[in-house]
């Protein structure tokens, strides 16, 4: 007899071996037909019951204008205002008084992905990215400078507005 | 003499690397059928319908490091999955899986070695496999290992009681210990599982609870022992043990063909009982063979996926008090019966006589059941209160 073993007083009618038994197989028996809630990740990337929010924010992208300059003037702001301190920018001015950033780096791995850079920035220029797939074989690879902020081609994310909650 | 050399030199041969396949094939079937009852896919991406899976799990556990416990008993560390392995797969050469099989040189009997005495050799391999398991427990030198080497070791002697009292039903019926003989009395007339239901009912608990699988896997419960007796092991020794399980679960599915399901037998036909033998015949009952104990096989991986583990009171407490006094009831049930139809009636084992038989343990089963359904027999928790 084991001991300290909780004894519970249940009527007969309620306890039911082979019949439950019996039930439980029928179940897993019937979901051995049922259509798979697995996703083949590779392949598939979003199904019926799961796709990434257009609010993701994951790694940045630097929008360009038409002449696919950085649209960039190097306020300064989203350095000013990022809270893990990862963006570095040093700003430049060409002959006609544009200022553009000379080096503008984001430590990918610094970054908290708040987003405030998106939010801060007067031009629309940088922006967090709906995209998450960001392997990289060394740690360097992770600070991402300005021709590869460019590069991205990624959807952006719309931050949420507290005034429009739902993104209508 | 060298004809039946060479002949059972090939049959070992063919019969091991078929058993070492369908075990490699039985993992995948259990992790898939597993991820289907779960509503998920399952590994299918190494090889078509991830075929090759068990081959990749086999190349990566003999490339993985082999540890070895400093405070281990090396001798029987080492030995211990070797001890599991080799009596999973011994059990196997007494039965016979499909008719005789014509050559030029003559018959050639389609089963590794057709022992006078091969129910007896069944059983008493059945029990070496517990020492596998206790030494592993034992040698780990790991208080975990050591619960989980005990637990089997009980475990396997409570339930092997049972499970040899249930064949004896079976004896008594066949009238032979000859493994070939008891196929061909059930081919003549009924299949066994309809006079002895309820043999068969002990026999499969027994089965699950001899294989080490749920509802009865105590010995490893990940839960409480983390793994129990093989929380040491690693690489090809780990996967030692579970070639092993796997090839103790074959095994007590054609054990449990070919006592109750009429073996090689392909129901409501006689053309495949009697010679002249032919190869078709061999396919034909090999196949029908191989269909019960993939039938069994599924039951195994079913029963897994769907059922919790017992308590070990529990556990005893199912072995002792309920399948062990049923089983020798049981068989005295039968014995009486079987001596009044044969001695009193005159009556010999024919289609009629089955049936009979199979009355009676309907008759026998319904309070049986309905004593276990309602928790009469092995309650969920038996303990009185004490004052």
């Amino acid at each position: 007899m084991a001991i300290g073993v909780k004894v519970m007083k249940r009527p007969g009618s309620q306890v039911s071996y082979l019949r439950a038994t019996l039930k439980g197989m029928a179940l897993t028996f019937s979901h051995l037909w049922r259509p798979k809630v697995t996703m083949q990740y590779p392949e598939e990337k979003s199904s019926k019951d799961w796709t990434l929010s257009p609010r993701w924010r994951g790694t940045h992208r630097m929008l360009t204008d038409e002449q696919g300059r950085a649209k960039c003037v190097a306020c300064g702001l989203c350095p000013q205002i990022c809270p893990a301190n990862c963006i570095k920018l040093v700003p430049g001015e060409d002959e006609h008084g544009n200022r553009y950033p000379l080096i503008y780096e984001i430590d990918e791995f610094r970054c908290v992905f708040c987003g405030y850079c998106q939010e801060v920035c007067p031009e629309e220029a940088i922006h967090v990215g709906v995209h998450y797939e960001n392997a990289e074989y060394s740690r360097d690879r992770f600070v991402y400078d300005l021709e590869r902020l460019c590069a991205q081609t990624h959807p952006v994310s719309t931050l949420w507005d507290p005034s429009d909650p739902k993104g209508e | 003499m060298t004809f039946f050399l060479v002949a059972s030199v090939i049959k070992i041969i063919v019969v091991f690397t078929v058993i070492m396949v369908g075990v490699a094939l039985l993992t995948l079937a259990e992790r898939r059928i597993c991820a289907w009852m779960q509503d998920r896919l399952g590994p299918n991406r190494v090889g078509p319908q991830g075929l090759l899976q068990p081959a990749a799990d086999g190349l990566k556990n003999l490339l993985k490091e082999e540890t070895l416990p400093a405070q281990a008993d090396k001798v029987l560390f080492l030995l211990a999955p070797a001890m599991s392995f080799v009596p999973a797969l011994l059990t196997f050469a007494v039965i016979p899986f499909a008719t005789p099989l014509p050559t030029p040189w003559g018959d050639v009997d389609m089963v590794v070695a057709n022992l006078p005495v091969g129910f007896l050799y069944i059983l008493a391999f059945g029990s070496l496999g517990v020492y596998g398991i206790v030494l592993a427990g034992w040698a780990s030198n790991n208080k975990y290992s050591l619960l989980g080497g005990l637990r089997a070791s009980a475990q396997l002697i409570s339930y092997e009681i049972a499970m040899g009292m249930s064949t004896v039903a079976v004896l008594l019926l066949a009238g032979n210990v000859t493994l070939s003989e008891v196929v061909a009395r059930q081919a003549q007339s009924i299949w066994f599982v309809f006079p002895l239901s309820l043999a068969y009912f002990i026999f499969i608990v027994a089965a699950f609870a001899e294989t080490n699988r749920l509802p009865f896997d105590l010995p490893e419960a990940e839960g409480e022992l983390i793994a129990g007796y093989h929380t040491e092991y690693s690489a090809m020794k780990f996967s030692m043990f579970y070639i092993a399980e796997y090839s103790n679960m074959v095994t007590a599915s054609a054990l449990m063909t070919t006592l109750f399901f009429g073996g090689w037998d392909i129901p409501f036909t006689q053309w495949d009982n009697a010679p002249p033998w032919t190869v078709l015949k061999t396919i034909a009952t090999l196949a029908a063979f191989c269909v019960k104990v993939g039938c069994f096989l599924f039951l195994y991986i079913w029963v897994r996926w769907t059922l919790p583990r017992f308590r070990y009171d529990q556990l005893m407490a199912l072995g002792w008090k309920v399948m062990l006094p049923l089983a020798l009831g049981y068989v005295t049930v039968i014995a009486t019966a079987l001596w009044i139809l044969h001695a009193v009636l005159g009556w010999s084992y024919d289609t009629r006589f089955g049936l009979v038989l199979f009355v009676l343990n309907v008759l026998l089963a319904i309070p049986l059941f309905f004593g276990l359904d309602r928790g009469h027999l092995v309650a969920g928790s038996v303990a009185e209160e004490r004052a």
